[in-house]
């Protein structure tokens, strides 16, 4: 480690020549997606030093090599540096069908462009310096995004909220960095440092980390999204809350107990989250063969959902039936060691007989309880809160911090927090201030991570992961 | 590109590639290109004999014994001088490398215009710092000269920066200039003389100042030459290496390696106001010619300033009203090695400030000084600033210290030992000589004191040392070495950690072995040079603890155990040197180990701890666990008879970091291993930066010129952004990716081939590995 193992004169005997792969080529592809029912306008995106010269000898009329009529396209350029790629790009507006993009991209390729990579014009993008590390992972979550909040993160990500802010906390860790070794080195020139307010600082930039670190679980539910089971005895009105909810017929509603058998699902989206409702059939003992087997799996649904809907009838009101699947419910979570939150649902609330006072009794079996009637709609709102809170929605600030968290980013949050924490310990022991440098630096080389402003093997392997280069 | 690399394969005979940890020095040896395949000891500290016999050269004919009789029959057939290293100056790196050159046998010349400045200390008489004492204390585990004539001429020490944790601890010597020249120049004489008694200096018998060294002489070098001679000619052959040397007065000196350490002499000028004259330091003609000739072999040179400071006459200095600031009661050492730790009677130095006054004159006379009245453009450092420098800009500071140094002079009173002149790091000026004296005269205990010279300023050529590699050989010519201030820095202690570096490689490179380099994280000289190597700097460079990554690894404390493994297998630390430090290593490895096994409960030691650290100490902790706390040091253990004697104090120091800081140094290694892994990827030499699209076109331009050898290196040229080295990273990935792909495609295919031939695998093994 010490000493070069090689003579430098020798250079790197085994590399002979390096003709770079990213060469100045142009590349181009169908940049809308294919494969659904054709859209009105497809995209075909070119991007390099030729795109413009290929694009005009394509001309507005888009002609095969033999000069036959392809299309006829819209052409839109963007001139370097003020494109996606920081090359100059150009678009061809076609039309929709995948055989006049296939055509047309084929005619560009004939005049000289190159078929891009997957993930290539975010590559270059990422490479000119135009999005950093992280902005360029939320491209592929833009793309695959499920629910509008979702592609909201992802946008936010790519304009650079968060990248921004581990940006800013990156440059603050180097400016205290300047600011004690100046001190290291030239203490009689500078004003004494202030500890009180370094000290205010780490606070602060902890404080931040910790908030950042918050929303990975809000990326987490943004990518892979809730699932909600609806459980109780039969004939309470579990399909029919489904259905009310989903705004759908999904299931079968009659009033014969015992009607839905297998699970049933229905998408939805609550506070902008994509949420899985499945119904499920009601438990109770039986003899049947095939509803047993329903009651079966509405019990393994009820272990592995997120929350776990239980829905009681206020006509009937709290039945030892009840009671003997709260202890089923809660004993199969106690086995799996599940830490999903259960949800009363008080359905038909319009036939309560009485005021339902032995809710509050159970206040304590369940994470809330909420009170609805299938039938008019009436809770299901409370139900959306209810819900909302309890997976940790609500601590997203609305319109305020949108971006997201994935795992990698968030392993380097958790390293730069701990470097944070034992900074402080340092202060709080007296240590003298070179040592401070070291969890500053370590801090520092966390943030630089998540921008890729430092490069480790892990964020290379992520980069050649991610847009399939090199193979 | 394959042919030029062949070449110098053949060229350089045998490389060796070089590797060293802290704790497991080894040697690996690399194929050579000549069908012989030789494996050679490195711990034979000379294999010369072997290789020459390889590889017989017409340039080893005469080094293969020097003595003092071919010397005289070569100054009588002047033609004909040959050697195989020739250092062109007698400063701090000029010094260092001809002893380092000449101890590891190398038959080595030392020119120098003046016989009599060698090792000269023009600006103010210090050694060491915060930073430059990491230097000294590296220089000397690698078995250098610079900490030992230091350690003996001290006329006060000082440890900086204690309570600051201890990789910024700091040891400065004020020093004996006068002593330090003549004790450098003898050491250097004497590499010739293998018989000569070491002679107490004169100035101790006149004085009796103290004790008198009597370091042992534990290194006879008898092959270095010195001759006064300016060097105006670098003699190049056909193949862009160096060959020589060539002199004002037409002599010409042959040597395969040459190392240049002008100094501020080249083309230099002092300044004093508007005026100004040739010289190299006051009263010292520069040396003409040698730009010029360098500008033809296409080498790059600008000009640097830097200034010196004002002597004033001590008797005329009112010391009464001035702080006082004494020596360390407790010495310290820059060099390892217990022979030269020999104590003497320390001197007081005086602070004072500048005043209102001092600032006034100033402001009204910028434009009497050179860099702000515009007539000298060359850059001055920024981190050894002028006195108006520092006026302009620290504005809203009322004061600023002053250092009233002791300088010994040669005609002082016997006995009486009184200050004749103080020189004054910090008030280095160039105004006009005749504002100097009432500017002096402004500061408190000066006001009526006498000048015997003026501050001035020096401007001199130097060569931006991006243009050397970093073994300090230059990039366009074989064999020829750049060192100290020529390359753009500052300082003694700065100049004789190249020196050093240079003066091994020119040796090594002479006798046609691998040259050595100090990774930057290594060492503070790995960090001073590749600074210099892959920043284009153009102010001179000063060591900062600030420059160092990892200083936490990098303290003077352990230069030894990071080093000296290296001067060992190098061939500059002798056996005796060796078995001193190896017992070193073993009592503070054995002490660290008692510590974690002795157990303590209760007692007076337990009382005083919690008191000192605030914490509770529990029932039977180890000595090491108690050593952990806040506050807690190795001297509360000696108090109450747990410390062990057999060790020396420094040697507890050691014991007790290891110990107390054992988290963060742990932390900062795996820090380090992350980024090295990275940073040691190689760049390849013939890399095309232009053609690379992803490049931004500063960074193309900068790497082009600067052709950094490794990732690491890249990411510290100015110009290059974090986006530009993702971009690197990915071309080389992509690269290895690709040859990768392709061996195998050539494996696959050579298996099918074969494979009809019905060959066995093992020998398909046996194909691919030739």
């Amino acid at each position: 480690m010490l000493v070069l193992k090689k003579d430098e004169r020798l250079g790197n005997g085994e590399v002979s020549c390096a003709e770079p792969v990213l060469s100045s080529s142009t590349i181009a592809a169908i940049v809308t997606s294919l494969g659904g029912p054709p859209g009105a306008v497809g995209i075909i995106r070119l991007s390099g030093p030729s795109a413009v010269s290929i694009a005009a000898r394509l001309s507005m009329v888009v002609l095969d090599s033999h000069g036959n009529v392809i299309d006829e396209v819209l052409v839109v350029p963007m001139l370097s540096p003020k494109s996606y790629t920081r090359e100059d790009v150009v678009e061809l507006q076609c039309h929709g069908s995948e055989v006049c993009l296939r055509r047309v991209l084929r005619a560009c390729l004939d005049a000289g462009a190159r078929l891009a990579d997957p993930g290539e014009f975010t590559l270059r993008a990422f490479l000119n310096g135009r999005l950093d590390l992280s902005q360029a992972e939320n491209v592929g979550k833009l793309i695959s995004a499920k629910s509008t909040a979702a592609a909201d993160a992802a946008l936010a990500g790519i304009q650079g909220g968060f990248s921004s802010m581990v940006k800013s906390l990156r440059a603050q860790c180097i400016e205290l960095l300047t600011e004690i070794e100046a001190r290291l080195d030239f203490d009689d020139e500078m004003p004494p440092l202030d500890f009180n307010l370094v000290i205010d600082k780490i606070h602060k930039m902890l404080q931040e980390v910790d908030n950042a670190l918050e929303t990975a679980n809000y990326d987490k539910l943004l990518q892979s999204g809730v699932q909600i089971a609806i459980v109780g005895r039969p004939n309470v009105g579990k399909s029919s809350l489904l259905n009310a909810w989903s705004k759908s017929e999904r299931a079968i509603v009659t009033n014969i107990a015992g009607t839905t058998r297998d699970i049933v699902e229905a998408n939805i989206s609550v506070g902008g989250i994509p949420v899985t409702l499945l119904d499920t059939a009601g438990i109770r003992d039986t003899d049947d063969v095939v509803e047993k087997i329903g009651v079966e799996r509405s019990e393994a649904v009820a272990t592995s959902a997120d929350v776990v809907v239980m829905a009681v009838s206020a006509a009937d009101g709290w039945t030892s039936e009840d009671e003997r699947l709260l202890e089923r419910i809660q004993s199969n979570k106690s086995a799996s060691s599940s830490t999903s939150p259960v949800v009363l649902v008080v359905n038909k609330i319009d036939c309560a007989s009485s005021s339902c006072e032995w809710v509050d009794a159970l206040s304590c079996s369940f994470n809330k309880h909420v009170f609805t009637c299938a039938v008019t709609g009436q809770g299901l709102s409370d139900l959306e809160s209810a819900i909302v809170e309890l997976v940790g929605l609500d601590k997203i600030p609305a319109g305020g911090r949108k971006w997201t968290v994935n795992q990698r980013q968030c392993e380097q949050l958790v390293r730069a927090r701990e470097a944070f924490l034992r900074l402080q310990s340092s202060i709080e022991e007296e240590i003298p201030l070179d040592f401070w440098t070291i969890d500053l630096r370590e801090a520092a080389l966390a943030l630089g991570q998540i921008s890729g402003e430092d490069i480790s093997e892990e964020v290379l392997s992520n980069i050649f992961g991610k847009f399939c280069i090199g193979k | 590109m394959a042919a030029t690399l062949s070449f110098h394969l053949t060229r350089f005979g045998s490389h060796f590639p070089l590797s060293s940890s802290r704790f497991n020095p080894r040697f690996f040896c690399k194929q050579r290109p000549q069908p012989l395949n030789c494996y050679i000891s490195l711990y034979c500290r000379f294999s010369r004999t072997l290789v020459s016999s390889l590889r017989p050269s017409p340039r080893r004919a005469f080094c293969v014994s020097a003595s003092a009789s071919q010397e005289l029959n070569n100054h009588r057939n002047a033609s004909d001088e040959r050697y195989d290293v020739i250092v062109v100056g007698g400063g701090h790196a000029g010094c260092e490398a001809a002893l380092a050159s000449a101890r590891l046998g190398a038959k080595t010349l030392l020119l120098t215009l003046n016989i009599d400045r060698i090792a000269w200390q023009p600006c103010n008489p210090a050694v060491g710092g915060p930073a430059k004492s990491q230097l000294v204390h590296e220089v000397d585990a690698l078995g250098g000269e610079i900490g030992k004539v230091a350690d003996r001429c001290y006329l006060q020490k000082r440890v900086l920066n204690v309570s600051r944790g201890p990789a910024v601890r700091a040891l400065r010597a004020q020093t004996d200039k006068r002593e330090y020249a003549s004790e450098m120049k003898k050491i250097v004489e004497r590499q010739w003389v293998e018989t000569q008694i070491f002679d107490p200096p004169k100035i101790y018998k006149d004085f009796g100042l103290g004790s008198i060294p009597r370091a042992k002489s534990i290194s006879n070098t008898p092959n270095l030459s010195i001759r006064e001679a300016m060097v105006t000619e670098i003699l190049v052959g056909k193949n862009d290496n160096v060959e020589g040397v060539h002199t004002f007065f037409g002599m010409k000196f042959y040597a395969p390696s040459v190392v240049l350490t002008t100094g501020t002499f080249m083309s230099g000028k002092i300044w004093v106001g508007r005026t100004c004259m040739p010289a190299g330091r006051a009263g010292e003609s520069s040396s003409q010619g040698l730009t010029e000739n360098l500008q033809q072999f296409g080498f790059e040179t600008d000009r640097l300033k830097t200034g010196t400071p004002a002597r004033v006459d001590s008797r005329t200095v009112d010391f009464s009203g001035l702080e006082p600031q004494h020596g360390d009661e407790e010495i310290s050492w820059f060099s390892f090695d217990p022979n030269y730790h020999i104590e003497r009677e320390q001197m007081c130095c005086y602070l004072t400030r500048t005043t209102k006054r001092t600032h006034q004159l100033i402001k009204e006379n910028l434009h009497e000084t050179p860099t702000y009245g515009g007539w000298v453009e060359a850059k001055g450092p920024r981190y050894c600033p002028s006195i108006e420098d520092k006026i302009v800009r620290f504005q809203d500071k009322e004061s600023h210290q002053i250092f009233l140094e002791p300088e010994v002079g040669v005609c002082l009173n016997s006995m009486c030992r009184v200050l004749s002149d103080n020189g004054f790091p910090g008030f280095s000026t160039g105004l006009p000589e005749q504002l100097q004296l009432p500017l002096l005269r402004t500061l408190p205990g000066l006001e009526n004191c006498s000048m015997l010279r003026p501050a001035y300023a020096v401007e001199y050529d130097y060569l931006p040392a991006h243009q050397c590699f970093r073994s300090l050989m230059t990039k366009k010519i074989e064999g020829l070495f750049f060192s100290g201030q020529i390359n753009g820095t500052t300082g003694y202690e700065e100049a004789a950690a190249q020196g050093i570096v240079s003066g091994i490689n020119a040796a090594r490179h002479s006798d046609g072995k691998s040259l050595i380099v100090l990774e930057r994280e290594s060492s503070y000289i790995g960090t001073l040079i590749d600074d210099l190597v892959t920043k284009d700097l153009r102010e001179p460079y000063r060591m900062l603890t600030s420059r160092s990554e990892h200083r936490l690894l990098l303290r003077s404390d352990n230069a030894d155990s990071r080093l000296t493994p290296l001067g060992r297998e190098i061939g500059l630390i002798d056996d005796m040197r060796w078995n001193t430090y190896k017992d070193k290593q073993a009592r503070i490895s054995e002490e660290k180990k008692r510590l974690k096994t002795v157990r303590v409960s209760g007692g007076n030691l337990a009382v005083e701890i919690t008191e000192v650290s605030g914490q509770p100490v529990k029932e039977s902790s180890t000595l090491e666990n108690l050593l952990k706390k806040p506050h807690v040091q190795y001297k509360i253990f000696d108090k109450h008879g747990f410390g062990n004697d057999l060790l020396s104090r420094v040697e507890k120091e050691c014991v007790e970091i290891d110990i107390k800081y054992e988290g963060f140094i742990i932390r900062q290694q795996s820090q380090l291993q992350q980024m090295v892994h990275q940073q040691h990827r190689r760049l390849p030499e013939d890399f095309d930066y232009y053609a690379m699209t992803t490049l931004s076109h500063e960074a193309r331009e900068k790497l082009s010129k600067v052709r950094p050898q490794t990732i690491g290196q890249a990411s510290r040229v100015g110009g290059v952004s974090p986006a530009d080295i993702t971009a690197l990273l990915i071309i080389l990935e992509s690269n290895r990716r690709r040859a990768q792909e392709q061996r195998r495609h050539q494996l696959l295919t050579s298996v099918m081939v074969n494979g009809g031939q019905e060959v066995s695998g093992t020998h398909i093994k046996e194909a691919t590995n030739t």
